[in-house]
């Protein structure tokens, strides 16, 4: 019996039928989905403290509210992603233990600091950049609330995207000490940027059931190539260096070849030794225990006013 | 060139800024997700009342003021906030009463302003006004929700009452530019505002079940520059680009 439905689970997959909450499935790929998508969610909240702390020094009004405007959308993308993950039966609750308890994961990249205003700038155009790589094809994941929710968060990341570049475009005609910001920037979101994509193919061991459920479409490192290749025309506009002296075009693959990418740093950021890691947690653990009169205080009158409500209709 | 249309403006531009400075350091660190959502978006309206208050100032200046010439390279006795505005956040309580009190007394002010005889701050008005109207809804329903919730909740806003009751004055006690603005059909009548928000306050208190303190001292200065401890550091913070690097284009 059990077969069957694996079976018949696999043919809708195939033939491109979105999976629905209600719909039976594999608990693997409940589990994987759930993991990934809360991974995401994690990540967009997270991914509001590096840039979040540069909205009270945003150099001028409009770029203060364009800032302020982008990582309030980031909270909402973590909103649908939570929703998301919801409908696999797992509480949003559940899902901040495991955060703070360290049980769950969260995109590395956040783990780095942001040091100056140009940091917006490469964050924008690298961080995002890389991120709606990987996004975009999610839009056609196999299972329906999570592909609905990334149509939704690829739309803003978009704008994420270009505000970056254009950060970085006007520093790049500045002044010599915002060029050398921005520069600077660059060298060091680059190498953390590229890692993104996650693990190589070869030591990535999810991929392949991934692929085969269609939650991934492509592999990291397909992702990651057609990244480089992006970056390595667009440096160009900005008149700047990626900070990789074996990058360089290969005529015979039709793609940028790379240099060799730090993976002991890779994973050692993930093992919790970056440089922001315990920062960022802390600030989330301190938001979400500070929070928690207010949030016993609302639930306190929300069952006030039901026990009101039911008095009078008595 | 009316040299008391230019404070005015400016005052109410430095009022919208500073206030949404202060909300804008919720952002990533709020009590709940949707709740983080809803102070930054607030934070965010004041930033657009803030822009169209100083470019309009900027305009009526000329000298090639700009909105960030305004905002960014004014120091502390220049800038024309109340000092309610510009108190640090405190807890939820104090944030979300803050939030209320003025959110009252702007929503009367801008009733008013939106019929004022200068256009262009009465067109500003009306298009805050729905902004403001919202900012009333979200910090009454929070103040009641906290004076009614639970017993830690409700000490938590009696002591915002008391951080803050001292600041409310101040709102309503005109500097010279506001009453001669006053006199030319173009500020507001601040005495018709203070019955108003006195009696709004008094609604949404007994709902929360609290009371309106007795005590009536008011600090002021903000309107005249002459401000807390704490505007300096907003400043330096803010300001911060902008001086270190005088002249460059973000």
């Amino acid at each position: 019996m059990e077969k069957n439905l694996e079976q018949l689970f696999q043919e809708k997959i195939d033939k491109e039928i979105r999976i629905e909450p209600k719909d039976w499935m594999p608990e693997k790929y409940r589990q994987t989905l759930i993991r990934q998508i809360s991974q995401h969610a994690h990540s967009e909240i997270v991914g509001m403290l590096p840039e979040g702390n540069w909205i009270t020094r945003a150099p001028n009004l409009r770029r203060k509210a364009i800032l302020l405007a982008k990582v309030q959308d980031e909270a909402g993308h973590g909103l649908y992603l939570y929703s998301a993950a919801e409908t696999l039966g797992i509480s949003r609750d559940e899902m901040y233990e495991q955060l703070h308890s360290g049980k769950a994961k969260y995109s590395s990249i956040f783990n780095y600091p942001t040091l100056s205003w140009a940091d917006m700038g490469a964050i924008g155009w690298l961080v995002d950049g890389a991120a709606i790589m990987n996004q975009v094809p999610l839009c056609r994941t196999s299972y329906g609330p999570y592909a609905r929710a990334m149509v939704r968060v690829c739309k803003e990341e978009s704008f994420h995207q270009r505000q970056g570049f254009e950060i970085l475009l006007t520093l790049s005609r500045g002044n010599e000490a915002q060029r050398r910001m921005a520069q600077d920037a660059i060298n060091r979101w680059w190498w953390p940027s590229i890692m993104m994509f996650g693990p190589k193919d070869d030591e990535s061991p999810n991929t392949i059931q991934s692929m085969k459920w269609k939650i991934k479409r492509f592999t990291n490192d397909e992702l990651r190539q057609k990244f480089v290749d992006i970056c390595a025309e667009q440096i160009k506009i900005l008149n700047l260096t990626i900070p990789d002296p074996d990058l360089k075009w290969n005529e015979e693959r039709g793609h940028y070849d790379f240099g060799a990418i730090n993976w002991d740093e890779f994973w050692q950021v993930i093992a919790g030794n970056g440089p922001c890691n315990k920062q960022r947690l802390d600030a989330r653990k301190k938001a979400w225990e500070d929070g928690k009169w207010v949030r016993d205080a609302a639930s306190a009158y929300a069952a006030k006013r039901v026990a009101r409500k039911e008095v009078k209709v008595a | 060139m009316n040299p008391s249309l230019i404070d005015y403006t400016l005052h109410l531009a430095d009022n919208a800024l500073i206030i949404g400075h202060r909300n804008s350091e919720w952002c990533g660190h709020g009590p709940v997700l949707e709740q983080d959502i809803a102070i930054s978006n607030i934070a965010l309206d004041f930033i657009g009342q803030a822009r169209n208050f100083y470019q309009y100032a900027a305009e009526l200046a000329g000298n090639n003021a700009t909105e960030d010439t305004l905002a960014f390279l004014r120091d502390v006795p220049e800038y024309k906030n109340v000092l309610i505005t510009e108190l640090p956040n405190g807890d939820w309580a104090q944030t979300t009463l803050r939030q209320f009190l003025f959110s009252t007394y702007q929503y009367y002010f801008y009733q008013q302003l939106q019929n004022s005889s200068d256009t262009r701050l009465a067109a500003i008005a009306a298009k805050s006004l729905k902004e403001v109207t919202y900012h009333l809804r979200w910090s009454s329903e929070w103040v009641i929700r906290l004076g009614d919730g639970t017993e830690e909740s409700k000490q938590r806003l009696l002591t915002a009452v008391d951080e803050l009751w001292n600041f409310t004055g101040e709102l309503f006690l005109p500097a010279a530019y506001e009453t001669a603005l006053m006199q030319e059909d173009i500020g507001v009548d601040l005495s018709i505002i203070r019955e108003q928000w006195h009696q709004k306050v008094q609604e949404v208190f007994a709902e929360a079940t609290i009371q309106i303190p007795e005590k009536s001292w008011a600090q002021q200065g903000g309107k005249t520059g002459i401000h807390t401890e704490h505007l300096g550091y907003i400043l330096a913070e803010m300001q911060f680009l902008q001086r270190a690097y005088p002249g460059a284009e973000w």
